[in-house]
């Protein structure tokens, strides 16, 4: 009896390395799936924060107050940001559709602002500029291009890293905002 | 023409790692001389084959055929000589390139030194490593072929990475590939082992000296690309916790518990089948960084750029190679018994438990770089791993192997008495914890005990290595070199541990705005911003400050750092190329931040207390194991064994 | 050289920009030794694998200049760190705390020590109680022979100390 446990024991051994080995080749393959440079927003949940930002345009301010009643998209672009400039018309798209998107502008000088807008077009309801870059800050912006899902009752429901034009991040957010709307999220 | 030469001829050398891994392996199991004989021819063969491929590619690089992609993507016109050829190791495929060259080279350099080998034994190394071999070439010629065309044919190709435009980086990394490669040699000996179910301290014999040299080059990569990033990246580290870096740290503390029971198999014929595993597990390390660096899964600042099929592809060799011989391993291992005896108190022991801290070492770097991944994995949110979890660990593990590297070597084998080494090394143990505390105070005014524990550390260390070598003079008897070498790198563990320490806790630095004539003062060191002037090369342009650091009255230095602008790349590059003056007791080191205003810098001015000890050490221990390969006893046991062969 | 570095940022928001680097002035130096460590311990998040203290990136730049900010305003060192989580995430700390999620992480290490401990304890007792003295095939004490004589300089050498010790005895 105890001989048969003990070469149970040591097969068990023999076989561990291969056994944690096996586990690891999982965990890697899922990685590969994986992009590591994703980070999820704590933020999501949770209601915009506060801020009060001067209007793009010149005179006047928005605030997070201005985000409530109705479901909101808040674009983060600059215009030197290369992404921004691929996902515009994806964006002008969703203003079209009936969205309203308001656009936050990264640290950014107004007037090369304001020729990008002129030059490529604006969809955005209001934009509002950051340019410190410190209320993005709050906002947990690592970079241009980023989208906010804001519901009705200011509350962030989702985000988009990265341009909006790339399928993935597309569909995440159709489906973000179709369930906001269903009252599912 | 030249680069489809280089891409035949890989596939030629594809065609033979196809032969070489599987007839020779039919001869073993036949018994068939005849087949068996072929692995060696096969072995030159792929060599001549991947050389070929591997000059038709310099040579792209060297007359600037932007045809090629590869080429047209890492040099450009103004590209230097030297990192032309260097450039063909820049980046993914050309590394992949030498990957394989260097694994032929260790294929053909077994072919070559093991005369005394059985035939068997031979064939069977020489198949595996063909089977290694063959997986790299279909790596490369699937996902990364380095001779692919484009047209048109630009005029002019976007340079090599600045970062990588250093000496210290452009030798660097064949070193380390020399070291991950090397490890193979070990591997294919286990396997081979195993495959004859025959795992006898023959095995061990054979593999013990390629595998220290494997160590070393891998030792000195290592350290190599430490310097690189001190002077390179400009921040005044010499170590990141990057995942490319652990990727490299981690069969090195593998392989170094290799070294140390592969010692102990071979002398006692102890820990046969635990020794195994290691071989096998090194070089599983050296697979697991390539996939690492290769396939994106972790965000490192050294990363290729990545492509998900490359992973795919390695991952699959990663399951067939490591799998495989693990699961070798878990059938044919059980038949193993150790022969040698030995008591609780002894120098097997010793090792032994050099191998669970290693082990212990290797697996927090691992658990610490793969724990990222693993979170994200299951989906229960994203975190970081580095510095302080890193530090934490490491602190923890040196306090165990600090105090057996002191107590291990002076220890015997078999069986030894608690009594004669407390006797022995109780004397050296108070004196190096007294010194050691006692030093930061004699030099600094200030006791400081983190330092003053480190510093013993390295006390205890040296003067027990010193002590041995003492005793074995003292004998008269002849000197071998493999203990020669053992106690050189045992030194310079030492003197890294002393470097570690020092540059840990006596290190200052600052970042300071200084306007041309001003000054700051640092540790005691008056640095006066002269100015800055224009410089260009001939692929940059920038700014090169100009510092003199005095000590007092006396002016010691010079300093030139450089903030470069490399032009000549689609998307201009900025880099810092900071100045060092380095003495042994410390380093004075300047980077040039920006300009800030009319005739003001900001610049990151560093006190570095002896950090060059830590190179110095790692040189240590690669010369250590230098050293222990030449020892005439490898070469004498080759001849003997040609006689009984 | 400015303008090409704008041009940089313009073109690549991702890669690292070259915002002047501020330097800081602080009340005390623990204030600045927080700030330091607080730096290398917080991930510039665009950045490939970089600390704060050691990224030019423009919010590298922000957030050392915010981190300098709450410092004066009289935040300490968690309540710092506690600002960057509720924006950014675990993902910004490079030293992850001690929680159900990192268990593994912290006590991974220290358990596969205990194991190998645990092992070798075994290990050793095995070979040692293992009643039945090993036979050495003829192989293997040829081996021993060629060991014994490879090894006769330092056997020579022991037994050379041990004569030396008993001559002193005696």
């Amino acid at each position: 009896m105890t001989e048969k446990k003990q070469t149970d024991k040591s097969i068990l051994r023999r076989f561990m390395p291969l056994i944690i080995f096996a586990l690891l080749v999982v965990m890697l393959g899922v990685g590969l799936t994986l992009n590591p440079r994703l980070v999820p927003s704590p933020l999501i949940g949770k209601p915009a924060p506060v801020f009060e930002l001067p209007l793009l345009s010149g005179e006047g301010v928005f605030s997070n107050e201005d985000l409530k009643g109705q479901l909101t998209l808040v674009n983060v672009w600059a215009s030197w940001c290369y992404a921004c400039r691929q996902e515009h018309e994806v964006v002008k798209q969703l203003a079209r559709s009936g969205l309203r998107v308001v656009g936050l502008n990264y640290k950014d000088e107004k007037q090369d602002a304001r020729a990008w807008l002129a030059q490529l077009g604006n969809p955005y309801q209001v934009v509002f500029a950051d340019e410190s870059g410190r209320a993005a800050i709050d906002w947990g912006v690592y970079g241009a291009p980023e989208t906010f899902v804001v519901d009705a009752q200011g509350i962030i429901r989702h985000k988009v890293i990265g341009p909006v034009s790339d399928q993935k991040n597309y569909d995440g957010l159709m489906a973000a905002i179709s369930k906001i709307k269903d009252g599912k999220l | 023409m030249i680069p489809e030469l280089g891409l035949f001829a890989l596939i030629i050398a594809f065609g033979i790692s196809l032969v070489l891994s599987a007839v020779p392996l039919i001869g073993a199991a036949r018994n068939d001389a005849t087949l068996m004989a072929l692995a060696r021819p096969a072995a030159w063969a792929q060599l001549t084959f991947v050389s070929i491929s591997y000059a038709a590619l310099t040579y792209a690089f060297v007359v600037h055929d932007f045809s090629v992609l590869y080429v047209s993507q890492h040099s450009n016109l103004v590209q230097p000589l030297m990192y032309r050829i260097s450039g063909v190791w820049g980046s993914h495929e050309g590394s992949m390139l030498l990957w394989t060259l260097i694994l032929a080279l260790w294929t053909a350099a077994v072919a070559l030194f093991s005369r005394g080998l059985p035939d068997v034994l031979l064939a069977r190394v020489l198949a595996v490593m063909g089977m290694i071999s063959a997986g790299f070439f279909a790596f490369l010629l699937w996902t990364s072929n380095p001779f692919e065309r484009i047209f048109p044919v630009p005029a002019d190709g976007n340079a090599l990475n600045p970062l990588l435009q250093d000496p210290g980086l452009a030798i660097h990394p064949p070193m380390l590939y020399m070291g991950y490669v090397g490890f193979s040699v070990a591997f294919a000996f286990a396997v081979a082992a195993l495959l004859g179910g025959k795992l006898d301290a023959t095995w061990a014999r054979w593999s013990r000296p390629w595998t220290t040299v494997a160590w070393s080059f891998l030792t000195f990569g290592i350290a190599l690309g430490s310097w690189w990033a001190y002077n390179e990246l400009g921040w005044g580290g010499w170590w990141f916790w990057d995942p490319v870096e652990n990727a490299s740290f981690m069969p090195w503390l593998v392989g170094t518990a290799l070294i140390h029971s592969l010692a102990s198999t071979e002398k006692r014929g102890v820990f046969k089948s635990w020794t195994v595993l290691l071989a096998i597990l090194a070089f599983s390390m050296s697979l697991l960084g390539a996939f690492i660096v290769r396939s994106g899964v972790l965000v490192s600042v050294h990363a290729f750029a990545t492509d998900p099929a490359r992973g795919v592809f390695i991952l699959i060799f990663l399951c067939v190679a490591v799998g495989g011989s693990l699961a070798l391993y878990a059938w044919r291992s059980g038949t193993v018994t150790s022969t040698g005896r030995f008591s609780w108190f002894s120098r097997e022991t010793a090792l032994l438990l050099n191998n669970i801290i290693l082990l212990t070492a290797a697996a927090a770097v691992f658990v610490g770089t793969m724990y990222p991944l693993l979170v994200d994995a299951l989906g229960i949110g994203k975190i970081s791993v580095g510095r302080p979890y890193f530090d934490t660990m490491f602190t923890l593990v040196a306090i165990p192997l600090i105090l057996l590297l002191g107590i291990g070597p002076a220890m015997r084998w078999k069986k030894d008495s608690a009594q004669r080494l407390k006797k022995e090394l109780s004397i050296i143990f108070a004196i190096s914890l007294s010194v050691g505390i006692i030093l930061p105070f004699v030099i600094d005014g200030v006791l400081n005990i983190p330092a003053g524990l480190g510093l013993a550390g390295a006390l205890w260390i040296a003067i027990t290595t010193l002590q041995i070598l003492y005793k074995r003079i003292k004998t008269g008897a002849r000197l071998p070199l493999s203990f020669t070498g053992m106690i050189m790198a045992h030194l310079g563990m030492a003197m890294f541990v002393a470097g570690v320490t020092m540059v840990m806790t006596y290190s200052e630095e600052k970042d300071v705005r200084l306007e041309y004539g001003s000054s700051y003062e640092l540790s005691g060191y008056d640095f006066k911003f002269i100015g800055v002037k224009k410089v260009a090369g001939p692929n940059f342009s920038g700014d090169e400050g100009h510092l003199e650091v005095h000590d007092g009255d006396k002016k010691i230095a010079d300093l030139y750092p450089q903030k470069r602008l490399y032009t000549t790349r689609s998307s201009p590059m900025p880099m810092t190329e900071s100045s060092v003056d380095t003495l042994l007791s410390r380093d004075l080191y300047v980077a040039m931040g920006e300009p800030v205003g009319e005739d003001a810098w900001s610049l990151r001015l560093y006190y570095k207390s002896m950090i060059a000890w830590i190179w110095m050490g790692c040189l240590f221990m690669t010369f250590g194991g230098l050293l222990a390969v030449s020892d005439r006893r490898y070469r004498q046991k080759r001849l003997s064994g040609s006689e009984t062969a | 050289m400015r303008v090409l570095l704008a041009a940089v940022v313009l073109l690549f928001q991702l890669s690292a920009s070259a915002a002047p680097m501020e330097s800081y002035e602080f009340e005390s130096e623990a204030q600045e030794k927080t700030f330091q460590s607080l730096n290398e311990e917080l991930r510039c998040l665009v950045c490939q694998n970089q600390s704060i203290a050691e990224s030019n990136a423009d919010l590298a730049n922000d957030l050392r200049a915010e981190i300098h900010k709450l410092l004066l305003a009289g935040n300490n060192e968690a309540e710092i760190k506690a600002f960057m989580v509720d924006r950014y995430g675990d993902y910004v700390l490079y030293d992850p705390p001690f929680k159900p999620l990192t268990w593994l992480l912290w006590i991974g290490p220290v358990v596969i020590f205990l194991i190998g401990l645990f092992y070798a304890r075994g290990f050793i007792a095995r070979q040692n109680s293992s009643a039945t003295p090993v036979e050495l095939s003829d192989e293997e004490n040829e081996r021993l022979r060629e060991l014994q004589s490879e090894l006769n300089v330092s056997e020579r050498e022991t037994s050379g100390e041990k004569n030396m010790k008993r001559g002193k005895r005696s």
